[in-house]
């Protein structure tokens, strides 16, 4: 293997003036580029969307607290919730798709390179378009604002009568543009993980990650499709006249909640199943053995695929269905938790008999399975609908879905960063502000998001500006709102590693972490087009084959 | 019902102990003085579908606690046992590639918690969805407006507003309440959870939701489905009565406004400007059906959808601005001079 590491001219590493340097970043087409300008945009909307939660948290620390006004209020929490779902979560996940992918089944890019970059640029101008409503919002009226009909868009709050100007256009566009973005994305992950494999690597034989993202990426075609329909359906309502969701002409406001959770619920699995594939492939080198039960993992996430596209009505069992389809979708909810309880035991299952190394991607790892299991167990208490009629629109819910969201894919994330960016840029991050991190976003995280389930038990709904004093929701928010800060420290620690060990970290060499995947065979960073041969490989982890010739895995397979 | 909480918790685990000692604090809360009726907790039912749903509830927290329990402990015995030593000296453990046997037992056992869990839950799905509205019911058409509720009782005549007043129901002589959710603008829910889950107000789609609640009392709750600007402060509040005050509340209700010749100054500027195009006193000419209707307005504790305490200052305030209350309200500012401000006041507080 050692004969495939190409070795760089000396040419090619001289300092080029920056506005070439610019020129190639803007213009490539090299899936690495591409992937690191997701990640860095995605750390860009992070930061921003951050900033977003943190007014939120200082307006809600007391009652009657007259930090922002309603109507900022209600723009923060759009955004937040816009940006951190369609603006950081999917980019950086897509980032490191399009990094990891084809490193890792032995290609040298992505299938459709120039789609690959358009699609990035789709989605990146999707969120500038966002963001451009700060100033353009209202059009012709002069002053600009964001929208703030949530970032459900429930109709018929989005329709022209209740959100006039074009503060609402803005955030219909930048979906329906960064969708398109998506829809892309996904056809070429899909085509590479079908098309490009290198001799020798058979479906059973590709790493779990390419597995994952392959069936993320079916799940993105079958769950951003109708959100865009429904988004071309609010713009014919609002300027063609149409009559879909518009409630005053006979319209359906329920039609639009069934095509906004149809994309909305599968995109929670979009999400994690990435993040799943992080773990599968973290998980198994710190522990030293290979993942546990490979075929049923690959099974299990087929079959999450496949429940979680029915079982989106659970986000509506207080809108007044039956009792019937309150039942069926209880029962499917109830039932994609148990490939996903599946997946948890095969984890433990790999550390079980391992020898455990506790690197900072590690500590993200075993505090992801910690987190993602008390997710999923608030998850089965809400798939209950008659719980549900209770928690539903509370801050129970809030606190369950960034348990998901911060404390299962965040924390993948930052185990895939601490793993993953030896490779991206030749340095180590510092495992000692690492731990710093990890330890500070530890805490901020409970103290945030344990607590935030109580006020919903007690009765606060979700997206209230303020609250009245006596209903014992004073104190818990304020601790809330305490955990938000030390986040936000833990996330400046997060981002000063980046910088700093861009510049000072130690040098990582090709295989910093004695891995067993193919990404770990060429230099650090790849050069361009990734391998000078193809590679061909006999096993699941053609690496450990590679140094332990005397009992290579390509025996018992 | 607290025995019980305190007995799971007991079984469950820190997390969900957290939670549910959590979930007591309005008891600890409002102190030795008693109920204060501000507890909107789901664990302190006071009528059946609250009830059945804090039972299965507490069901759903002790298997979700067991199972926490169980996978808590084994990860934390993996991570531990497991973990590498200096000892090592840099051998690889064995290579185990899993086992049929233990996927399958993972498998089948979470399956037959899940359908536990289902038929458990169906019950009450069917329970509190299906039942019949009996005879003696009570029922009521609540309306959603940006940003308050609109109450109307069909088979009374009465129209209010924001504070619902309903009968206790007896276990032997059942009086529940029926109510009809609609809504003029947007999405709202109504939600008081210590009588029932929320149920959603959409427009063009009607529903239906029920209580029966066993204790008198004022039950907080408010509108729990993001509806815009002034979400937060289109609160609820339901006066749960004793078959004599709640007959005593129809009978004045159904009486025309207060006629009082010392306000008529007031009623004028009432008249005559905008304000009765939205809101209604019954037995005038004011019929408008935008606002609440003002017939029985100082039956009221709050106005403003309960954003403040029914009393002269705030009624000043209100009138004069309604957004130094309620920044985003539909009520306009009607800029009246100090002396309409005051008559127009007047009558509002003759409106018994």
């Amino acid at each position: 293997m050692s004969s495939n590491v190409i070795t760089v001219p000396v040419g090619q590493t001289e300092a080029r003036p920056w506005v070439d340097e610019l020129h190639q970043w803007l213009t490539t087409v090299d899936h690495k580029r591409l992937g690191i300008l997701y990640i860095v945009s995605a750390l860009l909307f992070l930061v921003i969307g951050g900033v977003e939660a943190l007014i939120i948290r200082i307006q809600l620390m007391h009652s009657h607290n007259n930090f922002v006004s309603p109507e900022v209020f209600n723009r923060m929490f759009t955004m937040h919730g816009t940006t951190m779902i369609f603006f950081v979560a999917m980019p950086v996940l897509f980032g490191f798709a399009n990094y990891l992918v084809p490193l890792m089944i032995g290609a040298r890019d992505m299938a459709f390179p120039r789609l690959n970059a358009f699609s990035f640029w789709l989605s990146f101008l999707g969120g500038l378009l966002l963001y451009f409503s700060f100033l353009g919002g209202s059009g012709l009226y002069g002053a600009g604002n964001a929208p703030d009909v949530g970032w459900w868009s429930y109709a018929p709050l989005g329709a022209r009568a209740f959100s006039p100007g074009h503060s609402s256009d803005y955030w219909t566009l930048a979906l329906l543009v960064s969708g398109f973005g998506s829809i892309g994305t996904a056809i070429n992950i899909i085509a590479t993980i079908l098309c490009l494999r290198c001799p020798g690597m058979k479906l059973n034989r590709m790493p779990l990650l390419a597995w994952l993202n392959l069936v993320m990426a079916g799940m993105v075609l079958l769950a951003i499709t109708p959100l865009s329909a429904a988004q071309i359906m609010l713009l014919i309502d609002r300027y063609l006249g149409g009559h879909f969701f518009d409630t005053q002409a006979g319209g359906s406001a329920v039609l639009w909640m069934h095509f906004f959770w149809i994309f909305g619920h599968p995109e929670v699995y979009i999400l994690i199943i990435p993040c799943f594939a992080f773990m599968s492939e973290i998980i198994p080198v710190f522990s030293r053995k290979p993942i546990f039960g490979y075929p049923v993992m690959v099974a299990a996430t087929v079959c999450i695929a496949f429940v979680s596209m029915s079982v989106w009505a659970h986000h509506m069992f207080t809108i007044g269905m039956n009792s019937y389809a309150n039942s069926f979708f209880t029962l499917t909810t109830m039932a994609v938790g148990v490939p996903t309880g599946i997946k948890i035991f095969n984890w433990i299952g790999t550390m079980w008999g391992g020898r455990i190394q506790f690197k900072t991607a590690m500590l993200f790892s075993i505090a992801f399975l910690f987190q993602f299991l008390i997710a999923g167990l608030t998850g089965i208490m809400m798939a209950c609908s008659p719980f549900d009629w209770q928690l539903s629109l509370s801050y129970f819910v809030v606190a369950h879905f960034h348990y998901v969201i911060v404390g299962g894919i965040l924390f993948a994330l930052f185990g895939a960063f601490y793993y993953w960016y030896p490779k991206m840029t030749g340095r180590m991050l510092s495992e000692r502000l690492g731990q710093w991190h990890f330890w500070l976003f530890l805490i901020g995280f409970h103290l945030t998001f344990d607590v935030m389930h109580i006020p919903g038990i007690l009765g606060m709904p979700r997206r209230i500006y303020t609250y009245e004093p006596g209903r014992g929701w004073d104190t818990l928010n304020l601790i809330v709102s305490i955990g938000a800060f030390i986040q936000a420290v833990a996330i400046l620690v997060f981002v000063a590693n980046l910088i700093v060990s861009y510049f000072k970290g130690a040098k990582a060499g090709n295989d910093p972490w004695d891995a067993w995947t193919l990404e770990w065979s060429v230099s650090s960073p790849p050069p361009a087009y990734n391998f000078a041969t193809v590679p061909t490989v006999s096993s699941r982890r053609p690496l450990w084959d590679l140094k332990h010739p005397e009992d290579p895995d390509s025996r018992y397979e | 019902m607290l025995t019980l909480r305190m007995k799971s918790s007991l079984e469950c685990g820190w997390h969900i102990a957290l939670l549910l000692l959590w979930s007591a604090t309005p008891l600890w809360a409002v102190g030795p003085g008693g109920s204060t009726g501000q507890g909107t907790s789901i664990f302190s039912p006071a009528s059946t579908p609250a009830k059945s749903i804090a039972d299965v509830s507490v069901f759903v927290l002790v298997i979700t606690g067991i199972i926490f329990l169980v996978v808590f402990a084994l990860l934390l015995y993996s991570v531990v046992r497991f973990r590498g030593r200096a000892t090592d000296g840099g051998r690889e453990p064995a290579q185990v590639y899993g086992s049929m046997q233990i996927e399958l037992a993972w498998t089948i056992i979470p399956i037959l918690i899940v359908v536990v869990l289902f038929l458990a839950t169906a019950r009450v799905i069917h329970a509190v969805q299906d039942a019949p509205e009996p005879a003696g019911a009570l029922d009521v058409i609540a309306i959603g407006h940006q940003y308050w509720w609109e109450f109307r009782y069909p088979k009374l005549g009465i129209v209010t507003a924001n504070e619902l007043h309903i009968p206790v129901s007896e276990p032997d002589h059942p009086t529940p309440t029926f109510l009809q959710l609609l809504s003029v603008d947007t999405d709202h829910s109504f939600w008081v959870p210590e009588l029932a889950g929320k149920t959603d107000l959409i427009p063009n789609h009607p529903n239906r939701m029920w209580m029966d609640p066993q204790r008198t009392g004022v039950f907080m709750g408010q509108c729990a489905q993001y509806c815009g600007t002034q979400h937060a402060k289109m609160l609820l509040r339901v006066s749960v009565e004793g078959a004599d005050d709640f007959g005593a509340w129809v009978h004045a209700q159904q009486k025309p406004a207060v006629e009082d010749a010392g306000v008529i100054a007031g009623r004028q500027v009432f008249e005559r400007n905008a304000c009765m195009n939205c809101h209604a006193v019954g037995g005038t000419p004011a019929d408008g059906r935008f606002g609440p209707d003002l017939t029985h307005l100082m039956s009221r504790a709050t106005i403003a959808a309960g954003a403040a305490e029914n009393t002269h200052d705030n009624l000043r305030l209100w009138i004069q601005n309604p957004s130094a209350i309620k920044p985003g309200s539909l009520m306009p500012a009607m800029k009246l001079s100090d002396a309409d401000l005051d008559a127009v006041v007047s009558y509002m507080e003759t409106l018994h």
